[in-house]
């Protein structure tokens, strides 16, 4: 059965070394492809160019989401199933998904700037993007902090879980904020309904984004599982020499 | 292909987006030859895994 | 119950005494309120348009502040072993000790909000509106705060990765707060809808901050 077979550490790494080069080419088959479309994209009639920054900007905030929900998975196989590789697993998505969001922000900043005239707007997207942003910082220093990775991993499993249980209702919170503070102007992103021209490149960029996000995940999980071999070998190492001479 | 007026913003996202995920992409590989080098070191020391030296 | 009542009590006396600092959370409170003119300028419209913000912004702010010393006492001396080994459930007995840290901690803030209105401009009236929703969501910080506490009791960290941690958490208690509070004050809007949702979140907290607390006592400190 696959899932038990990854619960092993060692063998999830050789199922890791064997797939990784693939994911790699498929990676950057996608981003070739995707550019190229993204290049030759025709301008919106509204934004004109910068509707190209959407290509970034679209694809860097659903896998900001996609990482907090994956950690928040992680978290349950942690505290509920057990499963041997599950806090490794929301470890290693962590700082990826900090990344995409990170850049989020600041695609979606240098995007308003020509489009709405400000670098920074208090619309309801960018500040639970925001909101979001600060969530994943939390969970980096709790990790960050932790003495022992399996002591910090339960801790920041449980915030993963809170903040995923706070997500809809930050999101909720903030959209009801923003219609409170009704910006001066009215802004439309891309238009209503995105031109099919315009709908191909930006799924087949967010299709290379997720592999990406995957690609990465499974390398930084292959590093923390390293990692910590390092760590209980030295562990080891150290316990005998005190053996040796007590 | 023509960018427009706003070419500053739009070459910015992407040299953002580019450099973040190049500085994420050197992380993971430079860690990755770190651990495996230190995982070297160690082997080389005699210093085994309790799961391997059931072999 | 008598040990629900013994805990609480206990909490409470020990709060109040001199190493407790329940009083400390309205002299930040106090102070922070104190400092804001200093920053803004002493324009009376400006501060009373914002003061229901600031208001909420500092009983926030005490809040966090004080919620380091929610386990750390208990943990220093043992007892907090004691009461993870102890009959009562772990999440009511975290869930009492949060309700003893919100009658000693933020409920003097809620009671000292309308005064330090007065230095912000904000009238008796109107500061009694905003102490009523401070009233509805500082139970929310503190039982959302609780997580925070806990995570760093858990890990032996203290102060600000707390804030780091609970603050983003806060944010909805924060927008429908001030909301509410400027809907009684200022507003056309009304005061309903965001008032019942800000006792919502309360209520939430109440169930969440302790299960989610005493999950990471229970994982952390074993």
């Amino acid at each position: 059965m696959p899932v038990i077979d990854l619960a092993n550490p060692t063998r999830f790494l050789s199922i890791v070394n064997r797939v990784l080069p693939w994911l790699i080419a498929a990676t950057l088959l996608l981003f070739v492809i995707g550019l190229y479309r993204a290049m030759n994209a025709p301008d919106d009639y509204q934004q004109g160019a910068t509707v190209k920054i959407m290509f970034l900007h679209v694809p860097a905030a659903w896998l900001g989401m996609f990482g907090w929900g994956l950690m928040s998975v992680a978290a349950l196989g942690t505290l509920v199933w057990r499963h041997p590789l599950a806090d490794v697993a929301g470890k290693a998505a962590a700082p990826i998904g900090a990344a995409f969001t990170f850049i989020c922000l600041v695609t979606g900043s240098l995007w308003g700037r020509p489009t709405w005239g400000t670098y920074w707007v208090w619309d309801a997207r960018l500040t639970s993007m925001l909101v979001l942003l600060l969530l994943y910082l939390g969970v980096l220093a709790l990790y960050w902090t932790a003495e022992e990775p399996s002591r910090g991993a339960r801790a920041a499993a449980v915030l993963s879980l809170v903040g995923a249980v706070n997500l809809p209702i930050i999101k909720f919170s903030v959209d009801w904020w923003n219609t409170l503070h009704q910006p001066a102007s009215v802004f439309r992103m891309g238009g209503s309904t995105i031109a099919p021209a315009l709908l191909t490149p930006l799924l087949i960029m967010t299709l290379a984004f997720t592999l990406l996000f995957l690609t990465l995940h499974l390398a930084v999980m292959r590093n923390e599982i390293l990692r910590r071999r390092v760590r209980s070998m030295r562990l080891l190492q150290a316990q005998k020499l005190a053996e040796a001479g007590a | 292909m023509t960018i427009g007026p706003h070419a500053d913003f739009i070459i910015a996202a992407y040299a953002v987006t580019i450099f973040v995920v190049a500085a994420l992409v050197a992380w993971v590989v430079l860690d990755y030859s770190a651990q495996r080098r230190i995982l070297g070191d160690l082997e080389e020391r005699g210093v085994t895994r309790r799961s391997q030296r059931k072999d | 119950m008598s040990s629900f009542t013994s805990l609480l009590g206990r909490d409470m006396r020990l709060a109040v005494r001199v190493g407790g600092g329940a009083l400390m959370g309205a002299l930040f409170f106090l102070v922070v309120v104190s400092m804001i003119p200093f920053a803004i300028g002493p324009d009376l419209a400006l501060l009373a348009r914002i003061g229901p913000a600031i208001l909420w912004l500092g009983a926030l702010l005490a809040s966090l502040l004080a919620l380091d010393r929610l386990f750390a006492t208990d943990y220093d001396d043992g007892s907090l072993d004691l009461l993870m080994m102890g009959g009562m459930p772990l999440e009511i007995a975290v869930a009492t000790k949060a309700i003893a840290h919100w009658i000693t901690t933020g409920l003097p803030l809620v009671i000292i909000a309308p005064l330090l209105g007065l230095m912000l401009n904000v009238e008796l009236h109107s500061a009694g509106w905003l102490a009523l929703t401070l009233a509805a969501g500082t139970p929310a910080l503190t039982f959302l705060g609780l997580i925070g506490a806990a995570l760093s009791v858990a890990l032996r960290r203290g102060g600000l990765l707390l804030a780091v941690l609970v603050l983003p958490l806060t944010v909805p208690v924060l927008i429908f707060g001030v909301a509410a509070a400027n809907a009684a004050i200022v507003g056309p809007a009304p005061f309903g809808p965001p008032f019942t949702i800000l006792c919502a979140l309360s209520l939430a907290s109440l169930v969440l901050g302790p299960i989610a607390a005493a999950a990471v006592l229970r994982h952390g400190l074993e």
